[in-house]
């Protein structure tokens, strides 16, 4: 069966490793935070100025000045630290943060990444997506494998305006993780109990298949 | 050097139609709402706003669009205000949208004395169109331009009478680089003490940076997205 939002997020956090700093973008990233393995520890950074992100506050304890990215209310744990936004940016471009999560309208197998603007109907804005993508070593894309009409979303070439090229390495779907290299998407694993063929079926890119494709622990 | 000003009257005397204004802020959190109000009041138009983001429909900055003063918006991310969305849809408004790290960085470098600086940010997109591309270590980089403004508004926790700021957690955000970046800065605070009060150590923006200052009368501090856990 094809993963929920939640299942996507939990096998996201199994790429977690210990003592790296990470960001969370807006959706699916975010649920990441909950599902951080045993014995890993990471500490979260928020683009707005925030390191040692924590849960969300208990109803009344809300601070109208402690916020995420997402401009949600939070907490900060112990060893938190706050700065202004070009520090935040110095983070992010300097590579002090070892892993992005964000969330993406289309993918490509060369890697390029759109998810600011649909021309004409949408137009939200970048935020800290261009930065993020343009500088971070490890990139892991959380989104759906299509879209409300059926069409892929994994690509061999963007449709939509681009946020970042040739950035992206990892992909988790409700389907699949897909990586991208040398032009073309990997299949890794499928999701528990869906076949091979609905992958490759949902996949408009370059799809290489194994002869094994292992399914998902979560 | 006394900065203090007594009112927001007196603190925004001088904005006129057609300036550009840096305001702080990251959502609603840190925004200088009490000029912003002010801003309304005078009815100041054709205005350039520098501003992470826009406001909600019915605050922030979304009070100066309701009212058309805004010409041109320079911003990162513009959701959640469908005025705004309307607005530059049908063209009323003209928006450059940028990286947020490249806003953070431009105006960091209008106010250091620094005219450009190359980033990675944007190369291959539609931010890049028009810009210098030069490759660094292998990797291309764009070509931005430092901002600078009329005016910088800001706003702080704590501020003294010599124009040192504190601000509180995550509301410092755009405030300290757009305080560096305006050639008159106008900083509200929550409390305003004599200079000697606020511990050196723990001053984020120098006075310096700031030229008026004043206690803001009123703040609301609506939260934008208000997210909480039940207590078991």
């Amino acid at each position: 069966m094809a993963l929920d939002k939640t299942g996507i997020a939990k096998r996201i956090a199994q790429e977690l490793r210990d003592g790296w700093y990470v960001n969370l973008g807006i959706g699916i990233p975010t649920l990441v935070a909950n599902y951080i393995p045993e014995g890993i520890e990471v500490e979260f950074q928020s683009e707005n100025g925030v390191l040692g992100m924590g849960p969300f506050p208990f109803d009344g304890e809300e601070d109208a000045d402690l916020i995420n990215a997402g401009k949600q209310t939070i907490t900060v744990l112990k060893g938190a630290a706050f700065f202004d936004s070009a520090m935040s940016f110095s983070m992010i471009r300097g590579q002090h943060v070892q892993l992005t999560v964000l969330g993406a309208m289309e993918v490509s197998q060369n890697g390029d990444i759109a998810n600011w603007k649909i021309p004409g109907k949408m137009v939200k804005g970048m935020g800290g997506a261009m930065d993020l993508v343009a500088s971070a070593e490890n990139i892991i894309v959380a989104m759906m494998h299509s879209n409300r009409e059926g069409e892929s979303k994994i690509l061999k070439k963007c449709t939509l305006p681009l946020t970042g090229v040739g950035c992206v390495k990892k992909v988790v779907t409700e389907l699949a993780v897909l990586e991208i290299r040398d032009n073309k998407f990997y299949l890794i694993e499928r999701a528990p109990g869906v076949s091979v063929e609905e992958i490759i079926s949902k996949t408009e890119g370059d799809l290489v298949v194994p002869d094994f494709v292992p399914e998902m622990v979560l | 050097m006394n900065k203090v000003v007594n009112n927001v009257e007196e603190a925004l005397v001088g904005i006129e139609d057609g300036m550009t204004l840096m305001l702080g802020g990251f959502g609603l959190c840190g925004i200088p709402e009490n000029s912003i109000a002010q801003l309304v009041k005078l009815g100041v138009k054709d205005l350039t706003c520098i501003s992470n983001n826009a406001g909600v429909d019915d605050f922030g900055l979304g009070l100066l669009l309701h009212g058309h003063q805004i010409k041109k918006m320079i911003s990162s991310y513009v959701g959640e205000n469908a005025e705004f969305e309307r607005q530059m849809l049908s063209g009323e408004l003209i928006v450059d949208l940028i990286p947020q790290g490249s806003l953070a960085e431009r105006c960091r470098a209008g106010g250091a004395g620094i005219p450009a600086f190359f980033t990675p940010a944007g190369y291959g997109t539609e931010v890049a169109e028009g810009k210098e591309v030069r490759e660094f270590n292998g990797k291309p980089h764009i070509l931005e331009m430092a901002l600078s403004a009329d005016f910088a508004i800001v706003k702080a926790w704590k501020g003294d009478t010599e124009g040192n700021l504190i601000f509180k957690a995550t509301a410092r955000n755009f405030n300290p680089m757009m305080a560096m970046a305006g050639k008159i800065t106008i900083a509200e605070v929550e409390e305003l003490v004599p200079a000697g009060e606020l511990d050196p150590n723990d001053i984020h923006t120098p006075g310096i940076f700031v030229q008026r200052i004043f206690k803001g009368e009123k703040f609301e501090k609506r939260i934008e997205q208000r997210t909480v856990r039940i207590k078991n």
